[in-house]
């Protein structure tokens, strides 16, 4: 993966009267990733997002996008970046191609270019039926890709999308999610706040989880997870005598990281369940040990917010979350 | 400065279409409620209020000049209202995260408020004149009186924005709102002259840049330009000032919002 640095924050302190909004953020994001930060409300994700589309001025620290200070060279930054702000940024009053047309004056667009660019967004969001009904007769999911594609118009280098999915019914939050990953197969780098545990979970290629203006922790979901200690296989066994020939012969394995004996078999924690549980039955196979009962469970998102702040994330989650 | 243009003129018709999409509403924003005081008060009066005292021919020519202000003043009061909606639903910030020159927003609806309330002045006017009133000093008169409602609502406006940046909501924002704008128009000489007040209205009244707008309006309608041009040198003094304060104050207030 292209390992080049799109986004830099170092020491980012902003602060409104004697509050620390945020403090002393500093982390990378590469390009060509979807990077998350994943926090409640309040946490310090909007402070952190404003700073970088160049909005705040940080009270201390810097960040840079595309190696532009967003302080100094906020100009160059806003012709980089596009920026879908949280739901219903959106004018009533004008339609769909209005919105867009508006936008590509703001970014200096010839008449020609934007008409060209505006007609492949519309397609790209599925709006071009509706492009031309004032935005009030859109619905949730409709205002949201049309959000989208605002964001898009500038083609920016990084989008930043705040809370892409909140308060969306589950197709349009997967449609949403199918348009970032896209974004990204597109070589696009993707910067997203959200307070979703399985949107970060599923979509992020690395996550911030930050709480009261720090981050906690920084990696990977799977990283993340397996820094948790891995998940664990449940196997009860119909001999229990052999629990002991199994153990030793499971122990340092590769992707194996502990066992542990319980009443009616093994606890085993692993790197990665595509590596060990092909190798945990071939192992059970070799020593004829018959199995009765295969558990696996994956430490959540939810397991990583809680380990890393302490508490679960305080927003509840929507209904639409369980069916998705 | 090209861009500038660009910038400006895209979110100028921005104001525009919103308005043009709302039929009704259009309607009610020219033939707005200011044309029910000439229209009502100016008739209901006419034989109340004493000629001696009004110095003008009959009441509704004399409050014809007070309605061209008022509605300087409600249009510019109320000139921050969509920036506000704008601020709370991230329509600003969206604008903002774009590569505009900061100011183009605060144009587009500085060049919106004073077109539209240019357009309502002249259908005050041109009312007035069906009801027989007649501006004494002719196209350049209206011309002047345009000159003098602009320079009074930029500085409303502007206070209008600032207001709008500070507010934490839309609620507070109509509240000062409510609050300023009557007694604004009743400590003025838009329905009486000052003379005819009570001592402590009219000491209180001298202060408000409203009468200073009105007492140069109104002999441009009802005089002539000896009796004017003293009182519109002064205005255009007391204006220059005026806006000088609600710009710089109305600056901060948006460059504390915007970072």
């Amino acid at each position: 993966m292209d390992r080049t640095i799109a986004i830099d924050v170092s020491h980012l302190c902003k602060t409104y009267d004697s509050h620390h909004a945020v403090n002393d953020l500093s982390f990378q994001v590469y390009a060509g990733e979807i990077f998350g930060l994943l926090g409640p409300n309040g946490a310090g994700k909007s402070t952190t997002l404003r700073t970088l589309i160049t909005l705040l001025h940080p009270t201390s620290g810097t960040a840079t996008v595309m190696g532009h200070d967003t302080v100094r060279e906020a100009d160059t930054v806003r012709t980089l970046i596009g920026y879908v702000p949280q739901e219903r940024a959106i004018d009533r009053f004008l339609t769909g191609r209005e919105h867009l047309q508006l936008l590509g004056a703001l970014y200096h667009l010839t008449t020609d270019e934007a008409t060209k660019r505006i007609n492949e967004l519309l397609k790209l969001v599925d709006l071009e039926d509706h492009a031309d009904r004032p935005a009030k007769t859109y619905s949730g999911g409709m205002k949201r890709k049309l959000d989208i594609a605002c964001g898009l118009l500038p083609n920016p280098k990084i989008l930043f999308l705040d809370e892409p999915t909140l308060g969306l019914d589950v197709q349009s939050r997967l449609r949403i999610w199918e348009y970032v990953r896209m974004l990204k197969a597109r070589g696009m780098t993707v910067v997203m706040t959200t307070n979703y545990l399985d949107e970060a979970d599923q979509l992020c290629d690395r996550l911030a989880i930050i709480d009261g203006g720090k981050i906690k922790t920084l990696g990977s979901p799977i990283e993340l997870k397996i820094a948790l200690g891995g998940d664990i296989v449940s196997l009860t066994l119909k001999e229990l005598d052999r629990i002991p020939s199994l153990e030793t012969e499971l122990k340092g394995r590769p992707a194996i990281k502990s066992v542990r004996t319980t009443t009616k078999g093994l606890d085993i924690r692993v790197e990665s369940p595509e590596k060990a549980l092909p190798a945990i039955l071939e192992a059970a196979n070799r020593l004829g040990c018959s199995i009765e009962f295969i558990q696996y469970n994956r430490p959540r998102l939810d397991d990583v917010f809680i380990a890393h702040t302490g508490r679960a994330i305080t927003e509840s989650i929507p209904e639409t979350e369980s069916a998705s | 400065m090209e861009h500038y243009w660009q910038e400006i003129s895209a979110l100028t018709m921005r104001w525009v279409r919103r308005l043009s999409r709302e039929k009704f509403s259009m309607l009610f924003t020219l033939v707005q409620p200011m044309l029910f005081w000439l229209i009502f008060f100016g008739n209901l009066f006419q034989r109340a209020a004493d000629t001696q005292v009004m110095q003008a021919p009959n009441y509704i020519s004399f409050l014809a000049a007070g309605v061209v202000i008022m509605t300087v003043l409600n249009n510019g009061l109320a000139g921050g209202v969509d920036l506000l909606f704008d601020k709370e639903n991230g329509f600003l910030e969206r604008l903002m995260s774009t590569p505009i020159h900061r100011t183009s927003v605060i144009l587009s609806r500085f060049i919106f408020v004073m077109g539209i309330t240019s357009m309502q002045v002249l259908v005050i006017l041109g009312v007035s004149y069906l009801f027989g009133v007649h501006p004494a000093t002719g196209i350049l008169g209206v011309a002047t009186i345009l000159l003098i409602g602009m320079m009074f609502g930029v500085g409303l406006t502007a206070i209008s924005m600032a207001m709008a940046f500070s507010v934490k909501s839309h609620g507070d924002f109509f509240s000062v709102l409510g609050f300023l704008s009557l007694p604004m128009i009743f400590l003025s000489s838009a329905l009486v002259p000052l003379t005819a007040m009570p001592g402590w209205m009219s000491f209180l009244a001298q202060f408000n840049p409203m009468t200073w707008a009105i007492d140069a309006v109104r002999p441009l309608i009802l005089s002539g330009w000896t009796e004017a041009l003293p009182h519109v040198g002064m205005v255009i003094l007391v204006m220059l000032v005026f806006d000088a304060l609600c710009l710089y104050g109305g600056a901060k207030a948006f460059r504390r919002a915007m970072g």
